[in-house]
């Protein structure tokens, strides 16, 4: 799939400017966009001021205030680091695309209608405008993004999708876009440029993966709210503890209480949200697919309906044969060899697919010797194909062109031969008539192969809660034939672009989102109808503009995978909140007894870590909840693992994980760095 | 406890529940408009009362123009009732007597009957005309009450409509509410109190003579009729000071069951008005089931702290073996005392049959805790249902994003903008009840009303704001409620745990109604069964509960250490 070098997890060089952008972040006009992380890098300055002021007037406790000042800024640090981690994987990437974008010079051909050797003037690139019509010939970089209009070149886009296999680009059809940046091998092509410098795929591209132009997608911003509105919430909480505490005749200081409140609200999911959010994205374009939105991935993850062509995605895209069938009076051998010599000279992959069944099952010789005397091509006329050889005239085709070939009716033919075209029509298959002179000689069974892992990873979708749905040319019967065979929920037959767009449009009214794939430019309608459009890379302009996602590796299938890596992004935004919020148990049972033991030796009970010192307790509590964000930025940035095993199978496994492993977790860690703090004699 | 004392609290609430699940369908074919067994006596009179008040049955609102209704409707009451109050002396029914109320409680005791929360700052039979008692609280009684419901329909209607910006009309709802459902529902529950002893005269009092010969005058009054609404409502505003531990209110152990069975009636069946209305009955049960579980939980640990007694009397020479009796009373025993005391605090009822200041610390936990979750287990009429909602929202959002979907509930997508009206509901409670808490516990003014010193001292300011904040209306006791800093700082606290609480679920549902229904599948976050069930709880205890552990530690929780070490304060 990808030739991309995939950066590991902790590259050196990442990790090292990551470590640089943390500290560049404490910007408080960078900070304010994360309102947890910019409440606790508040209230680490506020407690860095008491730190300064307690040092010029001479004060004791110093060890701890400027422990916790320490411990508060890491904890703002680390969460800066996260997201600086998750970009810097994407820069890698960016600057990888961005190489290939560099001066490139355009010929600029000065009438549209110029063809290949009329003279062209040299413009830089980035001066180009739509509209323009440029010439590119083999060794050229293609200028900018556009169509061709004449000509027709073979393509090298690995600068794009890191697949080395040039590709044909020509003119009309559906394999008309290009792409600046990318490189013709062969021939020469004459494009209009369609994008100018700077909002190109390539440039779009570039912009998404350094997470340049992110912003909060819907859920990520419905989740910040949630946590800000906790965080004022455990504001309330904390800054009245200061009255309440003061009717108890205890006194807390501020440091202590900025430590409660930090523990207490969400830092963890706080400080690693943007970060889950980046990586999702990146984790898109490592499998070589481009979102034109983060709310694009979100979608994917709520996907109920699944549009699949047929065509290329549950089937092989030919059909091949996988039967020979005789008439009475004939064996199958009879018939493997006469359609072997009928097809020796037909290079469809129909054809093809003659010679090697009945090579490889009938084990019949090399007949390469024998040269025909003449060669009839397939043609859709005619719809017969065949050759003359040893002086016998050998034929297959449709079975109607083949019985008027032969001067049959259909009544009239073998009844073997008649329940043979029946019985392969009502499958789905298609039957070839063969016939030697003027004799029918039997049928050959051509069949739409289902992919043979498909069927899984369709059970595999239901048991996500996903609706799959075929769409295919064929007839109804056809269709429904491949449609059991490959355990499809439904199927829409005969299907128009239009088609398509009714049953977009008919299921999003019964509240459904549908994702589909398609590179036509009748495809672009029901792409940008659709909720996740994903258009391949091989398309037409038409339709990646219409599409909320490019698949640079042009694979249908891959719809399946970007909805799972939706739903991954979804899950680990969850699964971490619901950790950070499960923590808060423990941090409570180490602090609460912390603060008021001088006034009640009896909470000394709640005590329960039975952590060395009030300080040690508060203090370890701090260091936990900060070093907790380090040690889940791998997981933030891999996401949670998704397995298809249903809606509350998937709930009860998670909320076990996160849920009770967040409130056992912090119980053991924070014993652990009280250990350590008191081993150390920190506090 | 025993395993009588278990019974008798699972007899009471398979009562319950028996009679919640008829009348809960009965609600829904009310609210729906459809024809009931009433409908021939009260369809006239609802027509009467539409045509005499120009009002469009068939016209419905969208969640603004119902939450304006809404508001006027309960300002009006609240004027309605605050002059009232004023001028008793001049008006007619006071044949006490009784002067003018003062500015501050008169404000404090309009909004406490408006918000349902009931509050009483003072003595009703020494402080409130007849007039007031009937006119005035009685009747908010009953609005107060419908109002909820009326919103709680609202609100459920909002998810069981798609794509629509109408949620109802206020007005026709909070008619329905009290000629279907309050009305018929009192008048029953008035006769069987006035049966089991409960007196009902409009005579002031009547004067006996006592065995030492002295003169005492006992006061009277139509005590079974506002009894039986102060229950069905969840008000708990009672006729005489001591409330339901008052033999007049509540005689006997038949009159106690009768309490608690129809302080629970409307808000248990209230859940499956919801469940038919949404169209899935399975989620009304979810929802029950998390408050009943809450609900016996609290029980329980009133049960078994309170049969285990304090061991300080114990020490004193106080035979252990009736549990802590203190502030009881006898002829309803420990198990149903239990069960009275979590169910009026779980709801936002308030009434008492104990005195709450006089259990051990770590059964005065529970009301105190049940309150401060923001009454939902299971809530006041109606509002019980939509606080419960929202912690279901939340819910859903937390946790359904674990299953790699964006949150939807009854199949509307929950998204930003609900999660922001949802914080800002819920904001609205920690700030009353630890704000006031926070400044009342070092205001002098405030300190001079507490008979306590030490943790209790603290819990009783603790559990006053919470009170009022949740429109309980239940008191600690020990604190005198009547200062102007007291009238005043609660007053404001059940407006805003009622209003500032309601405005934004509303909103919410005028959002939820908007949006199309999105279908389930097997990749939908299910919502009704034991996980979502734990799950709730869970949240509700978590997001809930969490936030007053601090000053929960300082008060009852530290009391509790305290009582255990044998130190008194």
């Amino acid at each position: 799939m990808s030739k991309r070098v995939i950066h590991g997890l902790l590259d050196r060089s990442i990790l090292r400017r990551a470590a640089v952008d943390a500290v560049r972040k404490l910007a408080p006009r960078k900070l304010v966009r994360n309102p947890v992380m910019f409440v606790t890098g508040v209230v680490a300055a506020l407690v860095t001021l008491i730190f300064i002021r307690d040092v010029a007037m001479g004060r004791g406790g110093l060890l701890f205030t400027g422990q916790i000042a320490a411990w508060l800024w890491f904890t703002v640090l680390f969460a800066n680091f996260a997201e600086a981690v998750a970009e810097g994987r994407g820069r890698a990437q960016a600057d990888a695309l961005r190489r290939t974008r560099s001066d490139t010079m355009a010929k600029l051909l000065l009438h549209p209608d110029d063809t290949k050797d009329d003279p062209w003037e040299s413009k830089p690139a980035q001066d180009l405008v739509a509209g323009d019509v440029v010439l590119v010939e083999a060794g050229d970089t293609i200028p900018a993004d556009g169509e061709v209009i004449q000509g027709i070149a073979s393509v090298n886009e690995s600068a794009i999708t890191g697949e080395s296999a040039p590709v044909i680009r020509e003119s009309g059809g559906d394999r008309s876009a290009v792409t600046g940046g990318t490189v013709v091998l062969s021939d020469w092509i004459i494009v209009r440029i369609t994008a100018v410098a700077g909002s190109s795929f390539l440039d779009r591209m570039i912009a998404l993966v350094e997470g340049a132009e992110r912003q909060k997608t819907p859920n990520e911003l419905a989740l910040s709210i949630l946590l800000s509105g906790m965080t004022l919430i455990l504001l309330i909480t904390v800054t009245t503890l200061w009255g309440i505490a003061d009717y108890s005749s205890t006194e807390v200081s501020v440091t202590v209480l900025v430590a409660l409140l930090v523990t207490l609200i969400p830092t963890t999911i706080g400080g690693l949200l943007s970060a889950i959010g980046i990586a999702g994205m990146d984790r898109l374009v490592r499998f070589n697919v481009v979102a034109t939105s983060g709310r694009a991935v979100e979608a994917a993850g709520d996907v109920d309906t699944l549009l699949l062509d047929k065509t290329g995605t549950i089937t092989y895209g030919n059909r091949l044969a996988s039967a020979f069938i005789p008439v009475p009076g004939r064996s199958e051998h009879d018939v493997a060899e006469s359609s072997l010599l009928a097809s020796l000279a037909d290079e469809t992959p129909e054809g093809r697919s003659i010679v090697a069944l009945a090579r490889g099952h009938y084990g019949l010789p090399d007949m390469g010797n024998k040269v025909p005397t003449k060669v009839i091509p397939f043609s859709a006329q005619t719809r017969v194909s065949g050759v003359d050889i040893d002086g016998r005239c050998i034929r297959k085709g449709a079975v109607d062109a083949m019985l008027a070939q032969v001067g049959q009716s259909i009544e009239h033919a073998p009844a073997a031969f008649r329940q043979a075209v029946d019985s392969i029509a009502r499958t789905g298959g298609t039957p070839l008539a063969v016939a030697v002179g003027s004799d029918l000689v039997g049928v050959i069974h051509l069949k739409d192969v289902v992919k043979p892992e498909i069927k899984t990873r369709f059970a595999a979708l239901r048991q996500m809660g996903i609706k799959t749905v075929m769409v295919t040319g064929d007839n109804p019967v056809t269709a429904a034939a491949i449609a059991s065979e490959a355990g499809v929920d439904d199927y829409i037959a005969e299907a128009t672009p239009q088609d398509k767009l009714a049953y977009i449009r008919s299921e999003q009214r019964k509240g459904r989102l549908i994702a589909m794939c398609g590179d036509g430019t009748n495809d672009a309608p029901a792409l940008a109808q659709a909720d996740v459009g994903v258009a391949m890379q091989t398309g037409t302009q038409a339709a990646r503009e219409a599409g909320n996602m490019v698949d640079l590796d042009s694979d249908p299938t891959k719809l399946i995978e970007i909805t799972e890596i939706g739903k991954q992004l979804l899950m680990t935004r969850g699964s971490l909140t619901t950790f950070s919020i499960a923590n808060d148990v423990a941090k409570y049972f180490a602090i609460i007894p912390a603060l008021f033991i001088a006034t009640y030796p009896e909470l000394g009970k709640l005590n329960v870590m039975a952590l060395a010192t009030p300080q040690s307790a508060i203090l370890s509590a701090v260091i936990f909840n900060a070093l907790i964000i380090v040690a889940l930025i791998p997981l933030a940035l891999t996401g949670v693992a998704y397995r298809p095993i249903g809606a509350a199978a998937l709930l009860r496994r998670n909320l076990l994980v996160y849920g009770l492993g967040g409130i056992i977790v912090p119980f053991i860690g924070i014993k652990i760095v009280d250990l350590a703090v008191s081993a150390l004699g920190l506090a | 406890m025993t395993l009588v004392g278990w019974f008798e609290i699972a007899l009471v609430l398979g009562a319950v529940l028996a009679a919640a699940w008829p009348l809960g369908l009965y609600m829904a074919r009310v609210f729906a408009g459809e024809r009931t067994a009433l409908s021939t006596v009260m369809r006239p009179v609802e027509r009467a009362l539409y045509a005499f008040a120009r009002i469009h049955p068939g016209s419905e609102q969208n969640w603004l123009s119902y939450t304006l209704s809404m508001l006027v409707f309960n300002g009006a009451g609240f004027l309605f009732l605050y002059a009232l109050m004023r001028l008793q002396h001049v008006l007619p029914l006071d044949p006490q007597n009784f002067a003018a109320i003062e500015p501050g409680l008169a404000f404090n005791t309009a909004m406490s009957f408006v918000t349902n929360t009931n509050w009483q700052s003072y003595a009703g039979e020494t402080t409130m005309s007849h007039l007031v008692q009937m006119a005035g609280l009685t009747v908010q009684n009953f609005l107060s009450a419908a109002t909820g419901i009326a919103l709680a329909i609202a609100v459920t209607r909002a998810f069981a409509r798609s794509g629509i910006r109408e949620i109802g009309n206020f007005w026709v709802d909070v008619t329905r509410a009290t000629l279907y459902v309050l009305l018929p529902l009192a008048i029953f529950v008035a006769i069987l109190y006035a049966a089991s002893g409960v007196p009902q005269t409009l005579a002031a009092s009547v004067s006996a003579t006592t065995l030492e010969g002295a003169k005492q005058t006992i006061a009277l009054g139509p005590v079974a009729s506002q009894e039986a609404i102060k229950q069905l409502g969840t008000n708990g505003g009672g006729f005489f000071n001591a409330n339901a531990a008052h033999p007049f209110e509540n005689p006997n152990v038949w009159s106690n069951v009768l309490s608690i069975w129809s302080m629970l009636l409307i808000p248990t069946a209230i859940t499956f008005t919801f469940g038919r209305m949404v169209g899935d009955r399975r989620q009304g049960y979810t929802l029950l089931a998390v408050m009943g579980v809450l609900l016996i939980v609290g029980t329980a640990v009133v049960y078994a702290s309170e049969t285990a007694g304090n061991p300080l009397l114990t020490a004193a020479g106080v035979d252990p073996s009736s549990g802590n009796l203190e502030g009881k009373e006898i002829r309803f025993g420990q198990a149903l005392t239990a069960l009275y005391v979590a169910a009026t605090t779980g709801l936002s009822c308030g009434a008492v049959n104990a005195m709450h200041d006089s259990l051990t610390p770590l059964g005065g936990i529970v009301p105190l805790f049940m309150m401060q979750l923001g009454e939902i287990l299971p809530g006041g009429v109606g509002s019980g249902l939509y606080g419960m909602i929202v912690m279901a929202l939340l819910t859903v959002f937390v946790a359904g994003l674990m299953v790699g979907r964006t949150p939807e509930y009854l199949g509307k997508k929950v998204e930003a903008r609900e999660m922001k009206l949802a914080m800002l509901a819920l904001l609205v409670l920690p700030f009353c009840i630890l704000g006031f808490t926070a400044i009342a516990a070092v205001l002098p003014t405030a300190l001079a009303s507490l008979a306590n010193s030490g943790p209790h001292g603290l819990t009783e300011i603790l559990y006053a704001y919470s009170s009022a904040t949740g429109n309980n209306g239940s008191a600690f006791a020990g604190l005198n409620a009547n200062t102007p800093w007291f009238n005043t700082t609660l007053g404001l606290a059940m407006m805003f745990g009622r209003f500032a609480y309601v405005v934004p679920v509303m909103a919410i549902a005028g959002s939820i109604a908007t949006k199309t229904n999105t279908a389930a599948s097997a990749g939908t976050f299910p919502t009704d069964g034991t996980l979502f069930c734990g799950l709730l709880i869970g949240v509700i205890l978590i997001l809930g509960g969490l936030l007053y552990f601090p000053a929960l530690a300082l008060g009852p929780i530290v009391e509790h250490f305290l009582m255990l070490a044998g130190k008194t304060f």
